[in-house]
Order: C-alpha cells, then sequence, then structure tokens
C-alpha cells in the first residue's frame, strides 16, 4: 500500500483572493516579513499498488481527471510507502 | 417538444427552470435525474443552478462524471441545445464543453442581486430573440462566478464570436464596477464553437414574471422555444 501526498494550489499566473487575504491578516498581526501567502488543497490518497511508480502514475491520472483543474490549478505528488 | 431539466443532489434551481418553462412559456418539461442516460424524446436541457454534489472539491467537479452528463456530452456532440445557467455553467466547464474555469468571486463573497447584461451575439439559438441593444436585468445569485480562461482561449472566444453576455450598467455601460464577480473582460455568458452549448452565470429562470422584478430571462427561453419550432 502507498500512500499519495498531493497538493493542489492555483496556477502561479492567477490571483489567489483567499491567500490575499490571509496575507492582509498576517500582515495586520504584525507579520511584516511575510511576503506571499497561497492557500490550496491538501488530499491525501491510500493506493494498492505494486511499485512506487504505478502508485504515483496512478495518483497523477487521478489528478489529471478529477482532482486537480489544470485550467487553473497546478498539482504535486509525493509517495510514501505505508 | 420536450425540454429536460436536469436534478443533480444539491441542485436548487431546478424547480425555477422547470417554472419558467412549464407554466411561464408552457411547454412540456420534464425532470431528469442525474442517474438517468437516455434522453431520446428531449429536444433541450436546461442544467440548473444550484450546489451539485455540496460543490465538492470544486464547483461542478463531480457532477461532470455523472451518468447523465455522459448522455448530455452526446447530445451536445448532435448539436442539441444545452444551456448550463451558474452552477450549471460550472458543470459545463468542468466537463470541457465550453473552456475556461471558474474561480471564486474576486471579493470572496456570495453575491446574490440584479445585474445588467448586454448581449453580444445574438447568434445563438438562445440569444436570436433578444431585441437588439436590449440591455437585460437578470440576477446574479453566486460565490464561484469569476470567468477565466487564458489568453490564448480568450483570443479564440472573441475571435469566434464566443463571448455571448457581459456585465454591464443599467444603461449599457462599459465599467468593470457593474462586475459582481471579477471574471475576465465583464464576460457573464459564453457558447461553444459549434454555438449550441450556452453557459450563463446570471439566473433567467428568475426573471419570467415583472412582478419578481424583471421578466428579462423570457427573451431567452423564448429564443430557444423558436429554435425548436423552425428546426
Amino acid at each position: 500500500m502507498y500512500k499519495a501526498l498531493v497538493n493542489v494550489t492555483l496556477r502561479k499566473s492567477i490571483l489567489d483572493p483567499k491567500g490575499k487575504a490571509a496575507r492582509e491578516a498576517l500582515h495586520n498581526l504584525g507579520y511584516s516579513t511575510i511576503e506571499d501567502v497561497r492557500i490550496g488543497k491538501f488530499i491525501e490518497i491510500n493506493i494498492k499498488a505494486d511499485s512506487e511508480k504505478e502508485a504515483e502514475a496512478i495518483a497523477r491520472d487521478a489528478c489529471s481527471k478529477l482532482l486537480a483543474n489544470q485550467v487553473m490549478e497546478d498539482f504535486t505528488i509525493q509517495i510514501t510507502k505505508v | 417538444m420536450t425540454i429536460g431539466v436536469l436534478v443533480f443532489p444539491g441542485s436548487n434551481c431546478d424547480h425555477d427552470a422547470y417554472h419558467a418553462l412549464k407554466h411561464v412559456m408552457g411547454v412540456e418539461t420534464k425532470f431528469i435525474f442525474h442517474k438517468e442516460t437516455d434522453l431520446s424524446g428531449i429536444d433541450a436541457i436546461i442544467i440548473p443552478g444550484g450546489f451539485s454534489y455540496g460543490d465538492y472539491l470544486r464547483s461542478g467537479a463531480i457532477a461532470r462524471f455523472s451518468p447523465v452528463m455522459q448522455a448530455v456530452q452526446e447530445f451536445a456532440a448532435k448539436g442539441g441545445p444545452v444551456l448550463g445557467i451558474c452552477n450549471g455553467f460550472q458543470i459545463l466547464l468542468e466537463s470541457g464543453l465550453l473552456p475556461g474555469a471558474m474561480l471564486h468571486n474576486q471579493q470572496l463573497r456570495f453575491t446574490c442581486k440584479q445585474i445588467y447584461l448586454r448581449t453580444e451575439s445574438r447568434n445563438t439559438v438562445f440569444t436570436s430573440e433578444i431585441p437588439q441593444n436590449k440591455i437585460l436585468k437578470v440576477p446574479v445569485a453566486h460565490g464561484e462566478g469569476n470567468y477565466y480562461a487564458d489568453e490564448e482561449t480568450l483570443k479564440k472566444l472573441i475571435e469566434n464570436d464566443q463571448i455571448i453576455f457581459r456585465y454591464v450598467g443599467p444603461n449599457g455601460e462599459n465599467d468593470s464596477n457593474y462586475n459582481p464577480n471579477g471574471a475576465i473582460q465583464n464576460i457573464a455568458g459564453i457558447c461553444n464553437e459549434s454555438r449550441n452549448v450556452l453557459g450563463m452565470m446570471p439566473h433567467p429562470e428568475r426573471a419570467m414574471e415583472s412582478i419578481l422584478g424583471s421578466s428579462d430571462g423570457k427573451y431567452i427561453f423564448e429564443s430557444l422555444l423558436k429554435s425548436l419550432i423552425t428546426a
């Protein structure tokens, strides 16, 4: 069994209004050194697969088809054996 | 002639659309459950607003894979008219029947109010009967209506005359202050290249009777019905 840790974020070219609102709030709290905040989604998937490579291919397919909308989002996948 | 109104778990404008078509326009209208796969006998499809599948993951992302949407893909490919309103527009974007994507409203708030629309193209089965230069008063009610398309897609939309509605002022003013969600180029509605699939964020089905604020939405359904009669 493998675990895929998926991060989905808005593409860099797209303004992230939630991230911007959080950054403003952090600035109000005095975190003046925080330059940028981007908010995305974290998705954890357990996959039955024979190898890490196979698990990653399945996770990548699932991301492209459903979990991320590549018109506006990017994703990263991290695979660990469990 | 029969119009089909799709029903997903979480649809909440399905009855408004049914009322608009059946009682105001007087046309045979049927609800079509999301598990259906047979659209035979249906002449046009309305994908209504709401929160299909609770808007989980992304608005429209889960609905896109429902059995009925596979049938709608085939229906649209054969040239059948499909109108997606609000969440229906989001579902059409997720399913790839229309290009682009929907971001959260720029102001991060759910926005519910009357807005004004300019018809940019009357060359669709949904807009042919809208009087020239008529500014439509129709309500919006959404949290994710900030239409986005990359530059290349946008260029294609303009070249092919696929931008159908833009947000404007009450007298047709071009001013982004009248844009309720931050949508790129004040876009409120677009169609596909074949011009038989239209997606729009505003709710024409809620603007059918002047006692409720506006009857401008009727032009859109009148256009559709006329095209079906003459087809």
